[in-house]
């Protein structure tokens, strides 16, 4: 098992390589440069010697191959350069400004689509063939489809605009709220429909009949014997899915005007801020790679068979 | 029509007697799918804007893009205050007929819902299917580089491609479309690999393939005429998912205003150029925007009901 993850661990090093090298040639194939932007009036370009000082400056005046060397060196130790575009901020200072919101609603939305999804999918299973299950599973698969942006753009219809109970534009703790609820509707509902059949399938095993054998109320057999096992795919898939939250928020954020990590990469790629492209890109793989290898640890620590048997 | 299957159909009227009309597999499927309401509902609509969708050059009242001398900007559709029967559906910030851009959209929707789908399928079942039939070590090989592009994150790199190569001539292409094309079959085809791969390991082990073998085919007969047939219907499954996935990519892209150029309509690009009247007309917003949700909720329906119906263990458990 120990083995396994070390292997898994070290997949992420190619695969972290390829998507620098995929976003480096792809950035750099955009026509225009990271100093159009600072020229001014749209359209005109920079005094060429200036220009040509600043390409000098940032080793913009190199072969590309000589760059993507370079900077596949400075990242192996972590060097990510500075902005081009904020003046005399390194790119991990420019993460570490925008990551927070995107951090806050991925974390709100996750903890939304737990607190939602489980009890729901719990109710569903308990109530397996009914009217109740019938419905969860009608909404859950309404709520799994609708694209979060079209979620995020009705929220914002109803309780900004009709109702004026949020501020439309971004200002404080209650702007937090749709953005969360938009990102977390799908997750609620994956979480619904996965919690609903992995207990279903907890209530057919043998302990369970004999805990309601013995006379358990069907209370203490759901909350003590089902659910606990029925929980197990549910923890497995809280990773990837705090790292499908985070790193979802890119077009929410464009929804609701949050300066977060998703603004982050759209502005760096209209601007050319080349070092905070590749340093965005890498941060989101990064954070994705290790929601899925997440689902590996988690299953060993949540199903002792797993650990034992696999030592 | 495969070959495994008519032993199974004559054996099935033996026992059941000659009154009963021998029902295959499809058949059977299609039956099952029949009877699932929300499925139809789904197919129907998906049927009536695929209708839209080709027919949209005669039933637009007006050219999408072009921009009339005449008209106001941002004309309220006939239903609220100001609008008209001479724009059903209003005008956009341009002064364009919402109503022709809408159908248009509906074009690029099923198209880029359908192309990328046709190429991945192309692409990734004969990757599989050389994969799962080579088997060990070239197998081996073959699905590291699956596993590399499937931990790529697509939609990074749908927005940096489309960020970077939609300026240049090649972006140019369709509108635009050529690049969505590509960029959604670069990342699409490794997951119909991985199924179709899956697929052909447990049937490569099969007897019939095995007579098919002793009867002297060769491997490429015996991968198109027995293990692909074989494998069409978790295909079609994964299909019906991946369409509405491309359509819902190609909407984001547009919203966030790097999907399909201007002047051309997608829905997505609709919500994008209304999206700052918001506050003032949220009705330009709406519409748009639940185009794209019905169309996806459709397919949901119809992608649930292929499964239930092509897989009847499968029981909804998910």
């Amino acid at each position: 098992m120990v083995r396994y993850l070390i292997n898994r661990v070290l997949w992420t090093i190619p695969v972290l390589w390829l998507v620098a090298t995929v976003t480096f040639f792809l950035m750099h194939t955009a026509p225009g440069g990271p100093w159009d932007a600072r020229s001014g009036a749209a359209g005109r370009s920079l005094d060429p010697s200036l220009e040509a000082s600043f390409n000098r400056q940032y080793g913009l005046d190199e072969p590309l191959i000589v760059q993507y060397f370079t900077y596949l060196k400075n990242a192996a130790t972590l060097n990510f350069g500075d902005s081009f575009v904020q003046q005399g901020q390194s790119v991990i200072e420019v993460i570490g400004n925008g990551f927070p919101y995107s951090a806050r609603i991925g974390v709100l939305a996750l903890l939304m689509a737990l607190g939602i999804g489980i009890p729901v999918g719990i109710l569903a299973a308990v109530k397996h063939n009914t009217m109740t299950d019938y419905a969860s599973l009608f909404v859950t698969t309404i709520s799994y489809t609708l694209p979060d942006f079209v979620i995020a753009i009705f929220l914002l219809i109803v309780f900004s605009v009709h109702l004026d109970l949020v501020p439309i534009l971004f200002t404080d703790w209650r702007s937090y709220i749709l953005p969360a609820f938009a990102l977390g509707t799908g997750s609620a509902a994956f979480i619904a429909r996965l919690t609903r059949s992995s207990v279903l399938e907890a209530m057919r095993h043998d302990h369970v009949v004999t805990a309601r054998a013995k006379g358990l109320s069907s209370r203490a057999v759901i909350s003590r014997h089902v659910v606990r096992n029925g929980m197990i795919p549910v923890i497995t898939i809280i990773g990837p899915a705090f790292a499908g939250l985070v790193t979802g928020t890119i077009i929410i954020e464009r929804v609701f005007g949050i300066p977060g990590m998703g603004r982050l990469f759209i502005d760096s790629i209209s601007t050319r801020d080349y070092p905070v492209i590749m340093g965005v890109t890498l941060f989101y793989s990064f954070f994705i790679i290790l929601g899925n290898l997440m689902v590996d640890v988690a299953y060993v620590f949540a199903d002792p068979r797993i650990r034992d048997s696999q030592g | 029509m495969v070959v495994q299957l008519s032993g199974v159909e004559r054996s099935d009227q033996a026992v059941a007697g000659l009154d009963r009309p021998v029902r295959g597999l499809w058949s059977d499927a299609w039956r099952r799918l029949r009877k699932n309401r929300a499925a139809v509902v789904g197919l129907a609509y998906i049927g009536f804007m695929l209708v839209l969708a080709i027919f949209a050059p005669l039933l637009a009242p007006y050219d999408p893009n072009n921009i009339p001398s005449d008209a106001f900007s941002n004309t309220p559709p006939f239903w609220m205050d100001g609008g008209s029967w001479q724009y059903p559906l209003g005008t956009d910030s341009l002064a364009r007929d919402n109503l022709s851009r809408f159908l248009y959209g509906a074009r690029v929707s099923m198209i880029v819902g359908i192309v990328p789908t046709v190429i991945t399928v192309l692409i990734g079942a004969t990757y599989g299917i050389v994969s799962g039939w080579l088997g060990g070590r070239w197998d081996n090989i073959l699905m590291r580089l699956v596993d590399v592009v499937y931990a790529f994150p697509s939609l990074l790199l749908f927005i940096i491609m489309q960020a970077s190569l939609r300026d240049t001539g090649f972006g140019r292409l369709l509108g635009g479309l050529m690049l969505l094309f590509v960029a959604f079959a670069i990342t699409g085809w490794n997951g119909m690999a991985r199924l179709v791969r899956g697929q052909t390991l447990s049937l490569r082990k099969k007897e019939f393939i095995e007579a098919a073998r002793a009867v002297g085919n060769t491997p490429s007969r015996i991968m198109l005429r027995h293990v692909l047939p074989n494998s069409l219907a978790p295909i079609i499954v994964s299909v019906s998912f991946s369409i509405p996935a491309y359509i819902l990519a190609e909407a984001s892209l547009s919203f966030l205003g790097i999907g399909i150029r201007p002047p051309n309509a997608s829905w997505g690009s609709m919500v994008f150029q209304a999206f700052p009247l918001i506050t003032f007309m949220p009705i330009f917003v709406i519409m748009p925007s639940l185009l794209i949700a019905l169309i996806m909720i459709a397919f949901a329906f119809v992608g649930d009901g292929l499964r239930d119906a092509l897989d009847p263990q499968s029981d909804r458990q998910r």
